[in-house]
């Protein structure tokens, strides 16, 4: 698709990350999918897997 | 064995820290000595912002104001006396925070200086700040002359009794609906607190005029002149909201933020007393003209207990002046700070609603695991001190803790609920 023509269209949104950013995609009645992820910010392995015991 | 906390359990515990952030009713009661407001406060003891320290590892401004503060009480004749003495291991120095007070920059507080003290009406606990002394050459950042001693003896002698009858003889100034009104009008309660500078004087000027013995004129100047009069009153009020959520079991919410100017150093609800540090890390801001990165101290002060009851970075929405004042870009910039605190805190605070976000409240209650998955670190506002002592403010700007203080939290949470 070329870019220049992208907003002439009706836009479908998949919100990856901040959840924010798609709740004001909400208020403005733009239908939009929200993934909810974020980037591996914990580098310290032993960090990862105490977060996935302790849950957040 | 032991039975490792559920994810459950640790839910219910934030839960209910986050009840108890936003139940909280903090009223300003009184300004009394510390030694009155605090009577467990040893003498020839100094009590400091951040995390513990000793006199050898303390920053230019900590120690300046530590020279200072021995002088105002008395323990040595002169500043040189006083370093000595301070060096010798003779004074006992304590965090602010163990004896449920704060202090911005050096945050010095001893027997005999005048404290704020703010009741929390829902769970009965009171909390401490000295009052400000205003701005230029003052303790906080590590001013120490006669200029700074004798103003303090004046705040201790005269204008703190006299706010404190004031004070008293209108049963409290309640502090939510003020700080809502403030928000309104722009303060975040960190960096910028004119609103409610001016709202708690109007609050207080008829209760002086009727109370006040001498000086009176003197004391209205010396509030009315200080746009950061507010601070301590928001840091004592921020220290009698989250203590009540301090200390519950299986619970990850920040309850205390602090810095020394050489440490940075947290503590979690659910891991007690202890702290986890890191080191004080620079504030990116904008410096005053004539000034360098060179010039300025690492980051310094409990002010940040504004920030983990949601007000100071947390709130940036609410004040388009403070954003420029601080370096931190644009309006928009502002509410995507306040938006981006949303993903590491557990609710708002609706009390505390923000007109450029369609009044949603201010995020409340940082949980650890979520800075942690996240890699979004709290946001403070703060001012720079010159890293020389007494020589003041050279800029204001943004700061972070170091992450390392999240990650030696959570692996002490892991240890003691059985996850490690």
């Amino acid at each position: 698709m070329e870019t220049d023509k992208l907003l002439q269209m009706e836009v479908r949104v998949v919100n990856i990350g901040l959840r924010e950013f798609a709740r004001d995609l909400e208020r403005c009645n733009v239908p939009v999918v929200h993934l909810d992820w974020s980037p591996p910010a914990v580098i310290n392995p032993r960090i990862s897997e105490l977060l996935a015991k302790l849950g957040g | 064995m032991t039975v490792p906390t559920s994810g459950d359990a640790i839910a219910a515990a934030n839960r209910e820290a986050l009840r108890r952030i936003l139940a909280s009713e903090p009223v300003l009661v009184d300004v009394r000595l510390a030694k009155d407001a605090i009577p467990q406060l040893p003498d020839r003891t100094i009590l400091h912002a951040g995390p513990p320290i000793g006199w050898d590892r303390m920053c230019g401004p900590m120690r300046g104001a530590v020279a200072g503060a021995i002088v105002f009480e008395g323990w040595a004749p002169d500043l040189e006396a006083a370093s000595r003495l301070a060096a010798s291991g003779e004074i006992r120095f304590e965090p602010n925070h163990h004896y449920d007070a704060v202090g911005p920059m050096t945050g010095m507080t001893t027997r005999n200086m005048a404290v704020l003290v703010v009741e929390n009406r829902a769970f009965g606990n009171r909390a401490f700040c000295t009052v400000n002394e205003g701005i230029g050459n003052v303790m906080r950042f590590g001013g120490n002359d006669r200029e700074v001693i004798d103003r303090l003896k004046w705040m201790a002698a005269v204008a703190g009794p006299a706010l404190g009858a004031a004070i008293r003889n209108r049963d409290g100034v309640p502090l939510k609906p003020l700080i809502a009104r403030g928000l309104a009008m722009g303060d975040e309660m960190h960096m910028r607190n004119a609103a409610c500078s001016s709202l708690i004087l109007r609050e207080l000027a008829g209760d002086l005029a009727d109370t006040a013995t001498r000086d009176l004129g003197r004391i209205l100047r010396f509030v009315a002149g200080n746009d950061m009069f507010f601070l301590n009153v928001a840091m004592a009020m921020a220290k009698a909201t989250v203590a009540p959520a301090h200390g519950i079991a299986h619970s990850t919410v920040v309850t205390t933020m602090a810095r020394n100017g050489t440490d940075f150093g947290i503590r979690v609800s659910g891991t007690g007393d202890r702290w986890f540090t890191g080191p004080a890390q620079p504030a990116k801001g904008l410096l005053f003209a004539g000034f360098t990165e060179a010039d300025a101290n690492p980051d310094i002060g409990d002010s940040c207990i504004t920030e983990t009851v949601g007000l100071g970075g947390f709130a940036m929405a609410a004040s388009p002046a403070v954003v420029g004042f601080i370096g931190a870009g644009t309006l928009a910039d502002a509410i995507g700070y306040t938006r981006s605190m949303r993903e590491i805190t557990l609710g708002t605070n609706t009390d505390w609603a923000l007109p450029t976000l369609d009044m949603m409240g201010v995020p409340t209650a940082i949980d650890i695991r979520k800075v942690l998955a996240t890699g979004l670190l709290p946001v403070i506002n703060t001012a720079i001190a010159n890293r020389l002592p007494g020589r003041g403010q050279i800029g204001a700007g943004v700061v972070h803790p170091p992450l390392a203080c999240f990650e030696q939290a959570l692996v002490a949470f892991a240890d003691m609920n059985g996850a490690n």
